[in-house]
Formats: structure tokens, C-alpha cells, sequence
């Protein structure tokens, strides 16, 4: 004995993207928020401690910002010449940035003047990071070297020059206390232990490097250079896992979200791509005005700032989670409902029989069940429904009429409802998909309200409209049907071989033909 | 040998050459309830199932010719009355499944009435003289200690009656009856001898058109006729004792005609039901008051009400019998074969269960099992709901098939309401393991722009991918391929158009994959085109200039260079692919052509003026296996092949055919037949033997288990004897324990109460090992191994179960008296509620 089935409502495909848990998380941000800067923004850092300050690098100055701040609310300025790679260490206290003219300069984030200044490199630095330890910084400068400095007597402690080439990237484990990579320009990755050396892994990218990462674990390793992502596994000594090339012009930033699922990677052809670090399939894209060079993700994901080379910073915000207390809420059933007899135990000869599940119907579907066909018209004939929904009004006028009840549903309806129902003819009539099902609906109702036609004006005018349209579409049909004829000439005076090929394309044609018939 | 035709579906009209043997079906002219057993006449036969197992536990056989009319013995609640066709009035005691007596009227008998107080006589339905003119006579059964009694002692009661038994009615303990004809009823009072006559308007207005009487139900306490019309309303007669002053009230729910009518025992509340599927209880004989059992599944067409009135039971069109609790709660189905006016899909077999696949309730799959006889279960195709209306086109299911080992399922539901507008929607269903069903899979809507023909999928072992080919009028023919549509938010495996395919613009009428799936064929009107399953080339073409190809099909295992088509013009065409030339043709007006999966035998089904004649042949050799002239006179629709469970061994040349599977068929009546070798009677009997053999139990699955449990253990214990020559008491056999096993587990004192009973009563007796009884046990071992005869084990099984019953009660004399009474008493307590359960 089954119960009451509900009107299956026609789905049709929907056009476009597609919409994934992904899309819903990375498009919930409110409109950015731009930020000129004096130049091309370089790096975009958040401090890892709250209150999540960020600080960003343009040219020769270095801007503190507050989370929801649109002004610096601290300002590093005291560099001779432009200013890289301004890092937060890991307690959020101090700030590391070197500069073209080969400095790297130590900074409190209280004060002004920069604590320590590390001079040996004689060229531009490019990347500086603190070591997981927090006493040492790593630097990796356009004089192919790599240096590891100590904080407190601000001394070199070590120099690798294994590079071939300028070293622009850097990242140091957040693990281990000895261990950080570098990308060079001479397409090399490399890997070093402070305790040795030498470095202990190389990879060859094959693109001069702009960006590396190394994952919260330290197993996986992603260096961005060129058009390519690779992420290579280090635990098996430096083995390429993946290979990503999905941007069309070089990538220049990477960064992981807070839960580490997703990898992000910015590119000078203006986009940001969202990968999943299980599968490596781009998840998601993000569009900007310029050319990427700086990303970066606050604390559970809460902003993104993009630097780009046009000097804008953009923030964008999470929307907070929408409040729906504003409306009065229904007065529910006390606590104390719920709980009654959950703590009852079963004894030993209970038998247990659970409640049977209530299956929830549409309204529709109720009046459809009672057999009320007037009503349910009218409720799938309300607005609400025929803007948002029309294909749930065209499956219950088709359950209508497969009851063979339509007359009688469209049938005693006064000047408002009918104008209601010939509204909703005109809107959607001439859609291919509700074309079979509401020409005969149309049928029915020109059946039934022909003698009362000429009584009301409003309806008349509806009738002509309706009537325009139909012709329209006669029209329309002709000329597709004219324009299949032309191509067939032409397609007939191709080989025979491409026979087969033809016909699957203008059989797309005769399906459109079908959809009015005259 | 002979073959022997079986009738597996309901037939309308009983075919006449003999009686066969009626294997299933609920669907009869009659049932019957009572507070354990459901009885209802299939053929020749009554079946008795079982109210709380729903399991069929006997069935009745002696009439020679369709049953017409069943009644308890009112007298004795433990015997049923049956009368037949044939003459003959059987007396049953049901719960052994034995004849008790025959009463040989003479006259062909249509129904049957019993009344409570006329002790020795019964009332049956004649035809005297004209064929359309029936009378209700009594029948004196004489009382004798004879088997077969002839009774001829006739007395009339009324002329000009309806033949169905649901339009006559025994009132108020049998003080009148009514009888319904037309527009007409009529009352017989026994007392005054006397003949009352209603007649309602039957003038052609509107109002009046469908006056019609359909049934007739009289109230067990009171003077008063319930009647039910054809166009719905249910009539209350009362003061019909008086020509003038009778009245009557309406009431009126029904939208179409009244099926059948019931009172409950005590009268308080009138049951009925029609077309419209609901059951509808009016209570006090009220309008206002009625309640209802919604979605029964079919049209009612019989209601019978238990003699305690705790139960009732609706018998349905489409096969089903619905027991039903006082409070109008369904608590038991029993389904057959459900028969549907048209089976679109043809036979099918469900390459997982083997069972039957067809057509089912309107928008349904039923799977049924040839084995167990037993509806499996039913799989909602089109998921709408069904409205039961007369002139509504409803959705119908045109096509299904079966899949790569029964994984997929592809079904094809269309519905036609004009010429132009077709609405036609494929879907397809996987198998779910763990929830042992078909889940939707795919949904396409218009597939084609017009019907769809032929549906196959390739079922070649080493195909990689599952794919489909669908062949429709429109010319085409698609290609349909599984593809992965997963990403990681999901996991998703969906069936996407792969090819398009045509020829000339012909319409495509058939499909066929090689048995390797290399090659597909497809036959536009009266060519065969072979298709490359790899690249989707036309490979070569077949024309015969024969007629519109109606059948195609590959041959199989050695045969597999071979194509088989045949054509409209009755002209059956061989193909060998090889040499791309005909093998051979022959003349042939072929109906159904089916391969055999397991052998290169093809069965071919031609009909003609005379009827329908059956051939088997190979494809390689050009004279058949098998020749069956006329195994029927109707058409036959379909065929299918079904594999054996156990393969047979058929020496003889002409029967080889069968030894891995059996060949059923559907004809245009929707008769289902096979072929079979053995004889009605052998067949039934090994299932009624063991029904009988354990008292009334009914034959669930645990009691097979159960059953093969205990020959096991007796197989041991017997092993046991022969090495040790100590007795063991078999415990099955011992009553104490007996007695605690059938008790409910829930109502039984502490395990630690028993345990001492328990073991006891498993203790050797001294008494009971006595010297004579081993050598006895020794001798009938020997004869279990010496023949295996049925009626040999039987023979020994009853001695071996009087011996243990000795040994029983050796045993039962150690158990302390107020044990016993313990135990007695724990047997006393009714324990019926619990089947209600």
C-alpha cells in the first residue's frame, strides 16, 4: 500500500557554471575593497596572531594594516630604495624585509626604527623568513646567495651559494628549525638543512621560480614558476606529484587556505585559481582588474588581499553569516516536549516501534492528493511561483492534464485569475521546453472563455498579445525552417563521406522545429 | 514421454482441451476467510493459505473441473464445501487438506451457499434449459459413511438468477434470500414460501441509466438488504416483507460500480468496495459515518469477512489477496502473478534472482519467481500517481531490459495523447547491492523523436564499458555509453548519447548485439545492417526484399557466425556472416523467436488459422530439434528461455533441448504455459506430501531450514547407531521438549527454572533400551539404503516416529507430575494474539 506520490517536477539542466560547495565558500565575500599603494604590491603577509594585522610591501614602504582598516595603521618607511618581502615571525612580534641595495632589516612591530640590520648580501634581497626557532632569518638575494643570519648578535651564520641564478623565493619549514627551501631563477629548487652544508634536496622546476610553499607537514612542496604549479612530494626525496597548468601566464604567489584543502595560486593573467589538495583540479577561480603578484589568506580564511602590479591592494571580506533572528520566530514546542520519555530504558519484553516519518508534501501536492485541481493551480499560478519556478507550474498544468481534469481546473475563473493564467501563457509559451504542454493549456482555455470573450477589456488585450506572440513564433519558425533548407543545399553539395556528420548537426535544427506547430 | 502444458497466469476462460494443472494464482471467482486459512479457488483447485504466514499450506484437489463456489461447513467450522462444474459438491477438512466426501448432484453447478440452520442440505446454482437462465435449487446431502454419495434430491427456490454467487444473499440466519438481476430483486421468504419483487427505474434518462444491480449482501441479524448499483450508490432495503410499504435509503460514496458488498458478523457495518481501490466501511448504515482503507492497489472485486468478524479479506484484479484487521489495518498481502491488460515489455529474465520480469501493476516491473510461485517484488518504473479512471491515457512502460549481468536495467515509458505529442522517457536503473534493489540511475527525456522499437544492451563478457543501443521510428538509431561524471564532490556515473546512427532514413525495428559484442546489428525496415561495436562503421548490409524485419537475432557459442531474421512476409533468413551471404530461408511465419543463453538452440513460435506450432532448430542445421504442433490456439505474444536451477537429462533426442533450461510463453490471453515433461499430478505431489507431513504448520522458510536441520541430524544419529549400537533419544521427537520449544521463548518460566526439566528429559531411560528395539532400527536403516522409493522413506519414517514416540513416553513418566502440569499449562494459554502481531 503506497503512500500519496508527488507530482514529479521536470528538471532541466542549468546553464553555466556549475554550483559547488567550492563556488558557494570562495564567492561569499563582499565587494573588495581597493587600496592604492605606491607601487606594485610584492608581498602581502597576515600575521599569524591576532588581531590578524597584515602587512604589505610596495615600493619602498611597508603598511600595517588592521583587519577591517582601509588606512595603514602603521607605516615601516626608512628604506633607501624599494622594499621586499615583509614577513611577520610566527609570534607576530617582529617583522623581517629585505631591500634592493642588499639589506635585511629586523623590525618591532611597536617601534619605528629597524632592531637589527643583517648586512652581507650584495644585491637585491628578495625573500627573507624566519626559521621555526624564531631566531634566525633565512634571505635569499639576486647574488645567487642564500644566507641564514642569527637574530640576536645579527651575524651570518651560514652561506650557501649553490644557486646558479638569483634567488627570488624562499620559505622555511615551519617544523623543523633547520630546513628551508629557496626557488632560484635557474629553475631549481632546492632544499637546505643548516646543519649541513650543502643542500639536501634539488628539484628542477624547469621555469625560473617565483613562488615556493611548503605544506604545514612539510611532506609536499609546491613551487609556482613559469605557467606551471608543481608540487613535489619530499618525503620520497623530492618526487614530482603533480604538475598544474592551468594559468596562462606566470604564476607569481601561492598560498593555502587556513584548513589546508585548498591551494591558491595567483598569476600575472589576473586570476586567482582555487586547486583541492586531494585531486589537484582547479575548484574555483577568481577574477581580478590587474596582473597578480601578492596573495594572501587571513585566519579561517576570513579575507583575501591580492596585491597587483598596478599598486591596488584588494581586500575582500567574508559576509558574516546572515542574521535571521530578525524575524519573529515561531513559537516552538518547550524543551521539555522533545526530551519527554528519552530517558525511559527498554525493558526487557518492549518491543520498540519508532514513530513512522512524516513525509512532507507541497502544498500542491495536498491539494492534488484531496483531488482539489482548482486549488492546486492556484497556488503553483501564485507569482512567487511562476517567476521562480515556471517549470513547476508547467509539471503540475501536465499532472492536470494527465488526470484529464485541466478543463475543470481552468474552468469558472474570473477576470483577475484568468488574466493570471494568461500572464504566465505569455511569459512562457514561446520557451521550447513548456511549449507542448502550454499550447495545449492555451487550447483549452481559448475553448472554454471564447463565448465570454469581448467582456472584459483587460483579458481581450491579454488574448492579442497572445495571439501576436503565436504569429511571432510562426514567423520565427518559418525562417528556421528556410534557413535549414539553404544549409541542407549547401551540405548536399559536400561529399558523401561527411553524410553522417551533417545529419547529427541539423537534427539539432529539427528538434527546435518541432516545439509550436502551427 | 509426453509434454505437458502448465498454466501459470489466471485464464479467463478455462481452456477446454482437459484440465490443467493451475499453478498460481490468487485471482478467482471466490474467496473465502476464516480466523487461520484464506481459501480461494484457482482452476480446479482450492488453496488454503495461511492468515499469518501468507504462505500457501495446502491445496485441494479432486475436482475435474473449474471449482465455481467454496463455503465453510457451518456446522463444522474445520470443513469446507466446494462444488464444481463437474457436478460433484466435495466435503474438505482444510487444515488436514483431505476429502472428506463427494456429493454427486449431476448438474452443472455455479455457486454455492450454505445456511446454518438447514443442517443437511446446501443451495446451489443451476442452468436448467436455456444457457442464460439460472436457478437456485436446494441440495438434500444425504447422510452416509460412503466416500461418494449421490444425492439428486433437488427443490427450487428461485428462477431467473444471476450465475455469480454475489448476487444472491442468505439473511437474517437464513429466514429469506435475496437474488439481484438487472434491475431487479427479488426476496424469497422460506417460511411463507412466498416471492417478493423490487424493481428500480430503468427508463434511458441520465438519472436513471445506470440503475443496474451489482451486488447483494443481507444483514446475519436483521431484515435488511444492502444492494450496490453500477453507478455507485448502495441501496438499504428494509420492510420488503410488504409489496407496498418497503423502503429504502441510499448511500452513495462510489464513484463507479459496486463491486461486492459484505455486513460485518454482528451487522453494525457494511463493507464495500469497487474501482476506485478503497475499502469503505459504513458504520451503523450511516452516510456520515464510513471509514476508509485507501490505495489497496486495484479494484476490488470480492470482500469476505471472517465467521468471528475479526478479520476480513479483499481479493483484487490484479492478483492479490489483502488480509485486512477489524480496524481496517492491512496486515497481510498475498501476490501472484500480477496480469496486466497488455505486456508491452515482453518475458524477461532477471540474470541475479532468475525470476520472470514483465509488466506489473499499471507503471510497474513485476519480478516474479518460477520457482517459489511468488510475486518478488515490484519496481515503480514511472513513479506518478495512478489514477483509476476510465477514457485517462496513462503512462505506459513499452520497453525494459536487462544488463550487463543484471547491473542495469534500461526502461522506456511513453504516453500518447494526440498524434503529435509523444511524450517518451527512458530511464536507467542500476542495482544497489546493499540495498538489493534498482536505483534510478538516468533519466532521459525524448530519448527519440518517436517510439522507441528495440532496446539491447551488450552483454559481451569482456566489455569494458556498459553500453546501450536504443533503435526508434524516427530513423535513428543511439548509441549510449556509461561515463564517469565524478569530481570531488562526488561520485557520479551517468549513461550520455555516445552515436547516432541511420539508414536512409528508414525507421530502425530491431537491434541485436553478437554474443562477443564485436558486431551490432540493426534492421531498417527490410535490410539488416551490421554495425563495428568499436568504431561505429557500417560494415556491411543484409536485404532479403522479404518483408519488414519483425525478429533478429545472433546466434550463439558455435553458431555465432550466423543471423537470424525474420520477416513480416513470413519468411525466416540464416545470414552467415563469414560469407556475408544467405545460409538459408525457409517459410515461416514466425511470432516469437527467443535464443536459448546456454545452448545454440533457437526456439521459433509461427502462427497460423490452426493455431500455434513450436520449432526448435539450430542455426547451423537446417532440420529442427523439436517440433510441437498446436500448443496453442491464440497467438503467441512472447517467449523466453529460463535457465534450470538443476539441469535434467533427457536422453532422447527430441527433448535435449530442454536439459538446461525451460521454455515458457505467453499467449494473447496472457496465459503463461511451459513445457514439461512430467505429468500434472507428479508435479504437485512432492509439495503436498510435505505439506502434509508436518500437522498445519506452514511451510515458512525457517521450517525448510528447520526441516534439512533434523534429516541431518538424524542421518548422524543413525551413523552413530550403526558404530556404538547405543540409542540416542532423538529429542525432536520427545513431547516434554517438544512442548518447550513451542512455546514462546518470552512466555517461559527462567532458563535456570527449566535446565534441571531440560536435562532430564535428555537422560537415557533404562526401560527404554531395551534389546529388541535396536535390531528394528538396524532393519529399517538397511531399507533406507537398500531403495530410495518415496513411499519406501515414508514407510520408515513412520516407523521410525512411532518408536520415538514410545520412547517419549518412557521418558515422560521420570518428569515429576506437577513438571508436567507446569508444562501443560503453559500449552494452555492462547497464543494467538501473538500471530496477530
Amino acid at each position: 500500500m503506497a503512500g500519496y506520490k508527488p507530482v514529479a517536477i521536470q528538471t532541466y539542466p542549468v546553464l553555466g557554471e556549475k554550483i559547488t560547495q567550492d563556488t558557494l565558500y570562495w564567492n561569499n565575500y563582499k565587494t573588495p575593497v581597493q587600496i592604492k599603494e605606491f607601487g606594485a604590491v610584492s608581498k602581502v603577509d597576515f600575521s599569524p596572531q591576532p588581531p590578524y594585522n597584515y602587512a604589505v610591501t610596495a615600493s619602498s614602504r611597508i603598511h600595517i594594516y588592521g583587519r577591517y582598516s582601509q588606512e595603514p595603521i602603521k607605516t615601516f618607511s626608512r628604506f633607501k630604495d624599494t622594499a621586499y618581502c615583509a614577513t611577520f615571525r610566527q609570534d607576530g612580534r617582529l617583522l623581517v624585509a629585505g631591500s634592493e641595495d642588499g639589506g635585511v632589516q629586523l623590525f618591532d612591530i611597536s617601534g619605528r626604527a629597524p632592531l637589527r640590520q643583517f648586512e652581507g648580501h650584495t644585491k637585491a634581497v628578495h625573500t627573507v623568513d624566519f626559521t621555526a626557532d624564531k631566531y634566525h632569518v633565512v634571505s635569499g638575494a639576486d647574488d645567487y646567495t642564500v644566507k641564514l643570519w642569527d637574530i640576536p648578535n645579527s651575524k651570518e651564520i651560514l652561506t650557501f651559494k649553490e644557486h646558479s641564478d638569483y634567488v627570488r623565493c624562499g620559505c622555511a619549514s615551519k617544523l623543523n628549525p633547520d630546513l628551508f627551501v629557496t626557488g632560484s631563477y635557474d629553475h631549481t629548487v632546492k632544499m637546505f638543512d643548516a646543519r649541513t652544508s650543502q643542500s639536501v634536496i634539488s628539484v628542477e622546476h624547469g621555469q625560473p621560480v617565483e613562488s615556493v610553499l611548503l605544506f604545514p607537514s612539510g611532506g609536499l612542496l609546491v613551487s609556482a614558476g613559469g605557467r606551471y604549479v608543481k608540487v613535489w612530494d619530499m618525503l620520497k626525496g623530492g618526487q614530482l606529484l603533480v604538475s598544474l597548468k592551468n594559468h596562462h601566464k606566470t604564476v607569481t604567489c601561492l598560498c593555502l587556505s587556513s584548513s589546508g584543502q585548498r591551494l591558491l595560486s595567483g598569476s600575472l593573467d589576473r586570476k586567482v585559481k582555487v586547486y583541492s589538495t586531494t585531486s589537484y583540479k582547479v575548484v574555483h577561480s577568481l577574477d581580478y582588474a590587474a596582473s597578480i603578484l601578492s596573495l594572501a589568506l587571513a585566519h579561517e580564511d576570513e579575507t583575501i588581499v591580492v596585491g597587483m602590479t598596478n599598486g591596488i591592494l584588494s581586500v575582500k571580506h567574508r559576509k558574516s553569516e546572515a542574521k535571521k533572528d530578525s524575524l519573529p520566530r515561531r513559537r516552538r514546542p518547550a524543551y521539555r516536549t522533545f526530551i519527554k520519555g528519552k530517558s525511559y530504558m527498554k525493558q526487557r519484553d518492549d518491543i520498540l516501534i519508532n514513530r513512522p516519518s512524516k513525509k512532507h508534501l507541497e502544498l500542491y501536492d495536498r491539494d492534488l492528493k484531496n483531488f482539489r485541481v482548482s486549488k492546486a493551480l492556484d497556488r503553483v499560478l501564485e507569482p512567487s511561483c511562476t517567476i521562480k519556478t515556471p517549470e513547476v507550474t508547467v509539471s503540475i498544468i501536465k499532472e492536470l492534464n494527465r488526470r484529464g481534469v485541466l478543463a475543470n481546473a481552468l474552468a469558472g475563473r474570473d477576470e483577475k485569475e484568468i488574466s493570471r493564467v494568461l500572464n504566465f501563457l505569455i511569459r512562457n509559451l514561446s520557451q521550447p521546453r513548456f511549449a507542448p504542454v502550454l499550447i495545449n493549456a492555451a487550447e483549452i482555455i481559448i475553448d472554454i472563455y471564447l463565448p465570454v470573450i469581448g467582456q472584459s477589456p483587460v483579458v481581450d488585450k491579454k488574448f492579442l498579445v497572445l495571439q501576436g506572440l503565436v504569429e511571432k513564433e510562426i514567423d520565427y519558425q518559418r525562417e528556421l525552417l528556410e534557413t535549414l533548407g539553404m544549409m541542407d543545399m549547401l551540405f548536399a553539395t559536400m561529399t558523401r563521406k561527411d553524410s553522417t556528420l551533417v545529419w547529427q548537426r541539423t537534427s539539432g535544427g529539427l528538434l527546435e522545429n518541432k516545439k509550436v506547430e502551427s | 514421454m509426453l509434454l505437458y502444458l502448465y498454466f501459470l497466469g489466471l485464464l479467463d476462460s478455462w481452456p477446454q482441451p482437459g484440465p490443467d494443472l493451475l499453478l498460481a494464482i490468487a485471482l478467482t471467482r471466490c474467496i473465502l476467510i476464516s480466523e487461520r486459512y484464506i481459501f480461494c479457488v484457482s482452476g480446479d483447485f482450492v488453496k488454503v493459505y495461511s492468515t499469518a504466514t501468507e504462505e500457501c499450506v495446502h491445496i485441494l484437489q479432486g475436482h475435474r473441473n473449474l471449482v465455481t463456489g467454496i463455503q465453510l461447513n457451518p456446522n463444522n467450522h474445520l470443513q469446507l464445501y466446494s462444488c464444481s462444474f463437474d457436478g460433484t459438491i466435495k466435503l474438505w477438512d482444510y487444515v488436514d487438506g483431505i476429502l472428506i466426501k463427494t456429493f454427486i448432484v449431476g448438474h452443472k453447478l455455479h455457486a454455492l451457499f450454505t445456511v446454518a440452520h438447514a443442517e443437511d442440505s446446501v443451495f446451489v446454482t443451476i442452468n436448467k434449459e436455456k444457457p442464460d437462465i439460472f436457478q437456485l435449487v436446494s441440495v438434500k446431502l444425504p447422510k452416509s459413511s460412503s466416500q461418494e454419495i449421490e444425492s439428486k434430491e433437488l427443490s427450487f427456490v428461485l428462477d431467473y438468477i444471476n450465475q455469480s454467487p454475489k448476487y444472491i444473499a442468505f439473511g437474517n440466519e437464513g429466514e429469506y434470500v435475496a437474488a439481484v438481476r438487472d434491475f431487479s430483486l427479488s426476496v424469497y421468504f422460506f417460511k411463507k414460501k412466498t416471492t417478493s419483487r423490487f424493481t428500480l427505474s430503468s427508463s434511458r434518462n441520465k438519472k436513471h441509466a445506470k440503475n443496474n444491480f451489482t451486488c447483494v449482501a443481507c444483514h446475519p441479524k436483521e431484515d435488511c438488504i444492502a444492494t450496490g448499483h453500477k453507478d455507485g450508490k448502495i441501496r438499504l432495503w428494509r420492510n420488503f416483507d410488504d409489496d407496498k410499504k418497503y423502503t429504502y435509503t441510499c448511500l452513495h460514496w462510489h464513484h463507479d460500480m459496486v463491486m461486492d458488498l459484505a455486513f460485518s458478523v454482528t451487522g453494525t457495518s457494511l463493507l464495500s468496495g469497487g474501482r476506485e481501490s478503497v475499502l469503505v466501511e459504513w458504520r451503523d448504515a450511516a452516510e456520515k459515518n464510513k471509514e476508509f482503507l485507501p490505495r489497496l492497489g486495484a479494484t476490488i472485486e470480492h470482500i469476505s469477512v471472517s465467521p468471528a468478524g475479526d478479520l476480513f479479506c479483499t481479493s483484487h484484479s490484479d492478483n492479490k489477496i489483502i488480509v485486512i484487521h477489524r480496524n481496517l489495518e492491512a496486515s497481510a498481502v498475498i501476490q501472484g502473478l500480477v496480469k496486466d491488460s497488455n505486456i508491452f515489455t515482453g518475458l524477461m529474465i532477471d540474470p541475479r534472482t532468475k525470476a520472470l520480469v514483465l509488466n506489473g501493476k499499471p507503471g510497474h516491473l513485476q519480478f516474479y519467481s518460477l520457482q517459489s510461485d511468488k510475486q518478488l517484488y515490484n519496481l515503480d518504473i514511472v513513479q506518478q500517481e495512478y489514477i483509476n479512471d476510465y477514457g485517462l491515457i496513462q503512462i505506459e512502460l513499452t520497453k525494459a531490459a536487462f544488463g550487463c549481468y543484471g547491473n542495469w536495467l534500461a526502461t522506456v515509458e511513453q504516453r500518447q495523447e494526440k498524434e503529435t505529442e509523444l511524450e517518451l522517457q527512458m530511464k536507467l536503473w542500476m542495482y544497489n547491492k546493499k540495498t538489493q534493489g534498482f536505483v534510478l540511475n538516468t533519466k532521459v527525456n525524448m530519448p527519440h523523436e518517436d517510439h522507441i522499437t528495440a532496446l539491447c544492451f551488450c552483454n559481451a563478457e569482456k566489455s569494458e564499458n556498459p553500453t546501450l543501443v536504443t533503435a526508434s521510428k524516427d530513423g535513428h538509431f543511439k548509441v549510449w555509453i556509461l561515463t564517469d561524471d565524478s569530481d570531488i564532490y562526488k561520485k557520479a556515473v551517468g549513461w550520455t548519447c555516445d552515436f547516432v546512427g541511420s539508414y536512409h532514413k528508414y525507421q530502425a525495428t530491431n537491434c541485436c548485439f553478437s554474443e562477443d559484442g564485436s558486431l551490432l546489428a540493426v534492421s531498417f525496415e527490410e535490410i539488416v545492417t551490421i554495425w563495428d561495436s568499436e568504431t561505429w562503421e557500417l560494415k556491411c548490409t543484409f536485404c532479403q526484399r522479404a518483408g519488414k524485419i519483425r525478429h533478429l537475432c545472433f546466434g550463439r557459442l558455435t553458431c555465432s557466425k550466423y543471423l537470424l531474421g525474420a520477416t513480416e512476409n513470413g519468411i525466416l533468413c540464416c545470414w552467415n556472416l563469414l560469407s556475408c551471404a544467405l545460409e538459408w530461408s525457409a517459410k515461416l511465419n514466425v511470432r516469437v523467436m527467443e535464443p536459448d543463453l546456454n545452448s545454440e538452440n533457437i526456439a521459433a513460435i509461427s502462427h497460423s488459422s490452426m493455431g500455434s506450432d513450436l520449432f526448435v532448430f539450430k542455426p547451423s542445421e537446417p532440420r529442427p530439434l523439436y517440433i510441437q504442433k498446436n500448443i496453442s490456439r491464440e497467438e503467441v505474444q512472447w517467449g523466453v528461455f529460463v535457465p534450470r536451477d538443476v539441469p535434467e537429462s533427457f536422453t532422447s533426442e527430441s527433448y535435449r533441448w530442454l536439459n538446461r533450461s525451460q521454455f515458457y510463453f505467453l499467449t494473447k490471453s496472457q496465459s503463461l504455459l511451459t513445457l514439461s515433461t512430467k505429468s500434472p499430478e507428479e508435479k504437485l505431489t512432492p509439495t503436498s506430501k510435505q505439506l502434509l507431513a508436518e500437522e498445519s504448520l506452514p511451510t515458512t522458510p525457517f521450517y525448510f531450514i528447520l526441516g534439512k536441520h533434523r534429516q541431518q541430524q538424524d542421518e548422524k544419529l543413525n551413523a552413530a547407531l550403526e558404530n556404538e549400537l547405543v540409542q540416542l533419544p532423538l529429542t525432536e521427537n520427545i513431547p516434554a521438549i517438544n512442548e518447550l520449544l513451542h512455546t514462546p521463548a518470552h512466555v517461559l518460566p527462567s532458563a535456570s527454572f527449566l535446565c534441571s526439566m531440560f536435562v532430564n528429559s535428555l537422560l537415557l531411560s533404562k526401560e527404554s533400551k531395551s534389546a529388541e528395539e535396536i535390531p528394528d532400527d538396524v532393519d529399517m536403516e538397511e531399507e533406507k539404503e537398500s531403495d530410495d522409493s518415496d513411499e519406501e522413506n515414508d514407510f520408515t519414517e513412520k516407523v521410525q516416529d512411532t518408536d520415538n514416540t514410545d520412547l517419549g513416553e518412557d521418558i515422560i513418566h521420570q518428569l515429576s507430575k506437577s513438571e508436567e502440569k507446569e508444562l501443560r499449562k503453559f500449552r494452555k494459554v492462547d497464543y494467538s494474539w501473538i500471530t496477530a502481531l
